[in-house]
């Protein structure tokens, strides 16, 4: 199973809104990043950063008007055959995506309520899937399904085939998501967000179930999220989104314990603390999304940043090694921070984070 | 371990590594079974019902659809056993020389005739009982095309737009177009005018009221499922391969169909009306003497001033008619709505 080339391997990844009688809005301006088997990966950004927009554009969900998907996405497919095979996701057919979606890759979305059809048995869903990809019936399917909701965590599942999605509880209908998008064995699984609708411990629980999944399966997990305890827990990379680019991207720990990006540094700082004194107000990062500047003039985040001279209004900033010792870790910054003091040991401590990380830590 | 046959945990087939160690949410998974075991199967048998069958338990206890299923009921076996119930013929004029309309002498009520007598002589009971069951076909069968060809267009025309990329749009365009064309003309003229083309009977009444209905039950299907059609979970459908065609049909079309089963109802109702309406104009049955509440009714209306009672009683049966099947769609649509269960 081990090969040269990723999973999945996006390249300038750039996604363009055409409205009438306005500019062009570039959500995703140039992403690149690399996804192996077994790996996370995770886009990490405020909102209208381009991470749900970019992971959209990967599943082909984008609508037919009015948009411009440019850059590649080559994924390496089923190697069941003689030789892998690779697809180019933003060119392939359309037919041929929706043979690979739930097969191939698969899709877990934010409201797990929403996502589910409210007058269609959970199982009826499940089974759907099966009948789609797998070719299975009837009772077969319906074992399959059983076996499937059991797998992700929910109990008594013959049960649950014959509910409605507003009869499980909000854990349970993300279990049943999950299920769906597992049903297949996809080999790339993108969760947009997957735990910003539960309840903290419900979202340590999800968390486990997808980190469980990706290692027992070996399936590629693409985790798109805006918070960080999320990251810490589960991400092995990290791409830090600004305004449709990747300001940073790194492994986990030199991204937690080295950020050098003045807005990885204040994502990090702007996290609440359970051990700040009482009445310390938080430290955002100041300003909104809205603010920024072209890319092409200088860097899109200068306008809420505390570092930024003159230097970084002129032209478009590039994605540079952070070099010293630190492969892989890159950034687009002119005036990185070396050494940030506001380094968030709490992150680390999140819920999220489980067993294995103890060295890391200590 | 649950007694149950399909999920067999120790021996699921999936999993590399799961030799020797038991992966965590599986230990977890057994933990949760077991206290499900423990705490026993108190909702069995309220679940693994269908959709229907859950509405309809929903519906056992709302009193509006207990008033509306009344109706309906007694309206039904009225009209299906009309010949046994009605006493007399009702187109035999055998007390016409009891009434005589231009002296304003009518016959009330009466042991012999529960009803009276019409402006004919004939027993207003017998023509209410058999009339109901005209009103049942023509109601019922004018509905059923309105609602078949209605949704028949309406489906395509939601699906593709949805579904159907910038093809699907063009052919949404057009099936609107042609849909909007036949809203332009006011119901009543557009039946008037397929009654006219295909010549009067009961037949023609019961297409034109139905073609009539057609271009309602259309835009409101293809507007309720173009709205459904931006909800996430045909998103999620379409992230997980689900075929086209099957997405409309077994996730759009269901979600859409409240405000259609509400419609139908109340079509049922103004269909007894405008089948009356075109009755009255001579488009409906040939043979007057046969009774409907609808010409019943507009034969009356010469009388108004003195027998009054006469166009109460076809008045009535209509009103009341379409109350029950009004209130049952509401109801029945209550029960199928997914935001109101509890």
């Amino acid at each position: 199973m081990s090969s040269s080339t990723p999973l999945l391997a996006v390249d300038e990844l750039s996604v363009v809104f055409h409205r009438k009688g306005q500019n062009p809005t570039r959500a995703v301006d140039g992403v690149s990043f690399t996804l192996e088997e077994g790996k996370v990966t995770g886009l990490v950004g405020e909102s209208g950063c381009g991470k749900s927009v970019t992971s959209l554009a990967l599943m082909g969900l984008l609508p037919d008007r009015g948009v411009k998907v440019g850059g590649s996405a080559v994924m390496r497919l089923s190697d069941r055959g003689e030789q892998p095979q690779e697809a180019d996701l933003l060119r392939i057919s359309q037919r041929r995506m929706r043979d690979l979606r739930g097969s191939q890759l698969a899709m877990i979305f934010q409201d797990p309520l929403s996502s589910l059809n409210p007058v269609v048995p959970i199982g009826l869903q499940v089974t759907e899937i099966l009948k789609r990809h797998r070719g299975m019936r009837g009772a077969a399917a319906r074992a399959e399904a059983a076996d499937l909701l059991y797998r992700v965590g929910i109990p008594d599942p013959t049960r649950r085939l014959n509910e409605y999605p507003h009869q499980l509880s909000g854990g349970m209908r993300q279990r049943a998501l999950i299920a769906m998008a597992v049903a297949c064995k996809p080999r790339l699984m993108i969760a947009d967000e997957p735990t910003t609708a539960l309840d903290v411990t419900i979202q340590a629980q999800i968390l486990e179930l997808l980190k469980d999944l990706v290692t027992e399966e070996g399936t590629g997990l693409l985790m798109i999220t805006h918070d960080l305890g999320v990251v810490a827990g589960l991400c092995d990379d990290i791409n830090v989104l600004y305004a449709g680019r990747a300001v940073e991207t790194a492994e986990r720990a030199p991204l937690f314990s080295d950020p050098t990006h003045p807005y990885t540094v204040g994502l990090l700082g702007s996290i609440p603390r359970l051990d700040a004194p009482r009445g310390e107000p938080l430290t955002p990062v100041r300003g909104s999304v809205n603010d920024n500047i072209a890319w092409t003039d200088g860097c899109a985040f200068a306008p809420r940043c505390d570092h930024y001279t003159m230097e970084c209004l002129q032209g478009p900033p590039q994605l540079v090694e952070v070099g010293a010792g630190d492969p892989g870790h890159v950034h687009r910054c002119v005036n990185p921070i070396s050494h940030a003091d506001v380094v968030d040991r709490a992150v680390l401590e999140s819920p999220a984070v489980v067993g294995d990380d103890e060295e890391e830590r200590g | 371990m649950p007694t149950t046959p399909s999920p067999n945990p120790p021996e699921a087939p999936d999993t590399a590594g799961a030799d020797e160690k038991v992966p965590f949410h599986k230990r977890k998974a057994d933990k949760v079974d077991r206290l499900a075991e423990l705490m026993g199967d108190r909702e069995a048998g309220s679940h693994g019902a269908g959709v229907w069958r859950e509405a309809f338990q929903r519906m056992r206890r709302s009193p509006m659809a207990i008033t509306g299923a009344v109706i309906v009921a007694v309206f039904l076996v009225i009209a299906l056993f009309s010949p046994l119930i009605a006493t007399y013929s009702p187109t035999s004029q055998a007390w016409g020389g009891e009434v005589f309309p231009n002296r304003n002498e009518f016959v009330g009520p009466r042991a012999e005739n529960w009803l009276g007598l019409d402006h004919l002589g004939r027993d207003m009971f017998s023509r209410m009982v058999i009339g109901a069951r005209q009103t049942l076909l023509v109601g019922v069968v004018a509905t059923l095309v309105g609602f078949l060809f209605g949704a028949l267009l309406g489906g395509l025309a939601g699906a593709c737009s949805v579904l159907g990329g910038r093809w699907g749009r063009q052919v949404d365009n057009v099936v609107m177009r042609v849909i909007d064309m036949m809203l332009a003309m006011p119901t009543l003229l557009l039946a008037v005018t397929v009654a006219a083309l295909v010549g009067p009977s009961l037949t023609t009444v019961m297409i034109a009221v139905g073609i009539a209905q057609v271009p309602i039950f259309a835009r409101l299907l293809r507007g309720a499922m173009i709205s459904q059609g931006n909800r996430e979970y045909v998103l999620a459908a379409q992230a997980l391969g689900v075929r086209k065609r099957r997405i409309a049909v077994t996730h759009i079309l269901p979600n859409s169909m409240g405000p259609v089963i509400v419609q139908s109802t109340l079509t049922l109702a103004t269909a007894i009306i405008d089948a009356a309406a075109l009755s009255y104009l001579g488009l409906g049955n040939p043979d007057a003497s046969y009774p409907e509440w609808g010409t019943m009714l507009s034969e009356a209306q010469r009388f108004l001033s003195s027998a009054p009672s006469l166009a109460v009683y076809p008045a009535l049966g209509i009103i009341i008619t379409a109350l029950g099947f009004t209130l049952l769609g509401e109801a029945l649509r209550e029960a199928l709505d997914p935001k109101l269960r509890k």
